[in-house]
């Protein structure tokens, strides 16, 4: 691991107690509110037929800090990524003839503005970028391509001054300069003039984070940015998003590794089945019922993969567990 | 031998026509439809008559040639309007349908007897009644020239002005075509041809670029159907499917997504159609496939290998294989 890529259990940097600091006063209860919420969502709904995919009430995200967003598979989180990302749009937005009751109308602010609305390409030119849980790198494009493409303010993006290059020249000279410098920091620079199709899994996800920066988002939003990394390539991608977040950017992402979110997260929201269940610092909402019941089940402080846990008293104590349970059996049967 | 050598001039003839030009002017606009931005449009032919009717309308109402060539343009771009405004925002597929049948649709207006005066109905218009326009400006002189197998007229229909004009055109829109695809406004497009979602994450306006890649395919669509009719006449049914047909054919065999395929594409695409046919006529006896049939024969031999070129060779002849415009598997 290199030295300019902060450890995940290195010692905190000063941001990120800052950040710590900025909701620790925040009680931890479904829908509470935040001292200085960059994202303000309320009653979105999402319904596909039938089926309530997503129903929150309320919930506020923390400007400045690492958010969570943690539940079981089916529990809303991409719909509802998509939902405040203008990808798909709330079953409980308003509407001209025959929508929902004012009060209960799906609202939600970003920044300060009003996001209820907007589709998908105004959002992420507001600043909230998000990536995708199946990455969506262009492959046809190398990296260099792909990583330009996220710049914003081209001038050669309008079709008149595409056809004369000096006009355009500088800013292209700029963001490739910009482009580069991600890159190197996402150890991704030799790859350059590859095709993005011919790079790993894991080398996708760091492109796609590493294009969505390059439009200097002011919140990102990341979905599932370790499914499918390699462990060491985990680490460093825990380090960039804590960097980010020391760089002043907000960060909300979907994630299933909880040892990884306990690490990282200053905040952590938990949804279940469509609903915000519980939301509190990393630290304490994992201890909280509702979140043991939806979601980590009884063993989910222990590593089932880690060897050196099991000393010989585990292991006598879990002998002893399944011999009690092979004698409730034999009562059962006979 | 004396006959391969006249299939071998009628070969070269055909490469330098003006038809041919025309073709390849098409194939420029559809390749940026269909190789860059990835909008299967089956109308391109129904653009060519939009144009070719603008333009040959106008002067005969009497305009100027330069007014006359900006009302087939902007007729385009406004057909390319109505065509997008419904359609972009959904899959591929809809473009698809609807630009086909919109095409039948323009085809079967042209041909219309209820606008016999202004379109001339089925029967067309003939070149001599917007040709002259273009022809008066001519600076080539009188006469003729010959320069091998090529013997035309300097100015007359089909002459050497019509070929250098067409073909002058040709070049132009492929360095317009080189100058807009080497920008970041082609990059978008390539980005949309792969994954719209993935552009709109990034904040562009994936409906804008995909409305301005039709109608900027479709006005270079309306300059070839001027320049299709200006050597020959304008008739409804010659720009139909099947010339939306050829002009997909010419596209992928010269490469999709290329500067220079769409025009080698076009030379090729007929000089296979009359090598085959030539080889035919000479080695076939009559008894077995008279000409009529070696003509038939060669349309044949051309739907097979555009079959094969989609098959082995997706990239085309010039492609990048690793830039497919559009994935096989």
């Amino acid at each position: 691991m290199s030295s300019d890529v902060p450890t995940t259990t290195s010692t905190m940097t000063a941001a990120g107690a800052a950040a710590k600091q900025s909701v620790s006063g925040v009680e931890a209860v479904p829908g509470v509110s935040k001292p200085d919420p960059i994202l303000t969502v309320d009653n979105v709904t999402r319904r596909f037929g039938g089926m309530t995919a997503v129903d929150v009430k309320h919930l506020e995200v923390q400007r400045g800090i690492i958010t969570a967003l943690i539940g079981p598979n089916g529990a809303g989180k991409t719909t509802f990524f998509n939902l405040i990302t203008g990808f798909d749009k709330p079953s409980s937005a308003p509407k001209l003839i025959g929508g929902p009751k004012a009060g209960e109308a799906a609202k939600s602010t970003f920044n300060g503005r009003d996001v209820g609305n907007t589709g998908a390409t105004k959002v992420a030119k507001m600043g909230m970028v998000r990536t995708f849980q199946l990455t969506k790198a262009l492959s046809k494009l190398t990296v260099i391509e792909n990583m330009r493409l996220g710049a914003k303010d081209q001038p050669g993006e309008n079709l008149f001054v595409s056809v004369i290059k000096p006009l355009w020249a500088k800013r292209e000279a700029e963001i490739t300069e910009k482009a580069e410098e991600l890159l190197s920091r996402f150890k991704l620079l030799d790859k350059k003039d590859d095709m993005a199709g011919s790079l790993s899994g894991g080398q996708k996800k760091l492109l796609e984070m590493a294009r969505a920066l390059m439009s200097d988002p002011v919140m990102i939003m990341l979905d599932e940015p370790m499914a499918g990394v390699n462990p060491a390539l985990t680490q460093s991608l825990l380090g960039h998003i804590q960097a980010l977040r020391d760089e002043g950017m907000t960060v909300l992402f979907v994630e299933h590794d909880m040892h990884m979110v306990r690490h990282i997260s200053d905040w952590v929201v938990v949804m279940a089945e469509g609903k915000v269940v519980a939301e509190g610092p990393s630290g304490t909402v994992m201890d909280d019922p509702a979140v043991i019941d939806a979601y980590l089940g009884a063993h989910h402080n222990t590593d089932l993969g880690d060897d050196s846990l099991l000393t010989d008293e585990v292991a006598e104590e879990l002998a002893a567990e399944v011999q009690n349970e092979e004698l409730t059996e034999g009562e059962i049967k006979a | 031998m004396d006959q391969l050598l006249q299939t071998l001039y009628a070969i070269l003839n055909s490469a330098i026509s003006p038809q041919t030009a025309a073709l390849a002017i098409a194939a420029i606009g559809l390749n940026i439809h269909f190789g860059y931005t990835g909008l299967l449009n089956f109308g391109q032919a129904g653009f060519m008559l939009i144009g070719a009717y603008g333009f040959a309308i106008s002067i005969i109402a009497g305009l100027p040639i330069i007014l006359a060539i900006i009302i087939a343009l902007v007729a385009a771009l406004i057909f390319a309007l109505i065509l997008g405004i419904p359609t972009l925002k959904l899959r591929g597929d809809y473009l698809a349908i609807v630009t086909l049948s919109a095409a039948e649709i323009v085809r079967m207006v042209g041909r219309s007897s209820l606008l016999t005066n202004l379109t001339g109905g089925s029967n067309g218009i003939t070149g001599n009644e917007y040709r002259s326009p273009f022809t008066d400006l001519s600076f080539f002189g009188n006469g003729s020239l010959d320069i091998g197998p090529f013997k035309y007229d300097l100015t007359g229909s089909n002459g050497w002005w019509f070929i250098a004009t067409a073909w002058f055109v040709v070049g132009l829109l492929c360095l317009f075509a080189w100058a807009i695809m080497r920008s970041p406004w082609g990059r978008v497009l390539r980005g949309i041809r792969e994954d719209e979602d993935a552009v709109r994450s990034l904040g562009k306006n994936v409906y804008s670029y995909k409305m301005q890649a039709l109608i900027l395919g479709g006005v270079i669509g309306a300059i070839a159907g001027i320049v299709y009719i200006l050597p020959a006449s304008l008739q409804a049914d010659s720009m139909g499917r099947s010339m939306t047909y050829f002009i997909f054919t010419a596209l992928l065999l010269g490469g999709a997504a290329t500067v220079f395929g769409p025009v080698l594409g076009a030379i090729v695409f007929f000089a296979i159609r009359l090598f085959v046919q030539g080889i035919a006529n000479q080695f076939i006896p009559s008894a077995i496939m008279n000409g009529q049939q070696t003509e038939q024969f060669a349309w044949i031999v051309i739907g097979v290998m555009l079959m094969l070129v989609v098959i082995f060779r997706p990239q085309g002849i010039l492609g990048n294989k690793k830039e497919l415009s559009f994935d096989v598997k």
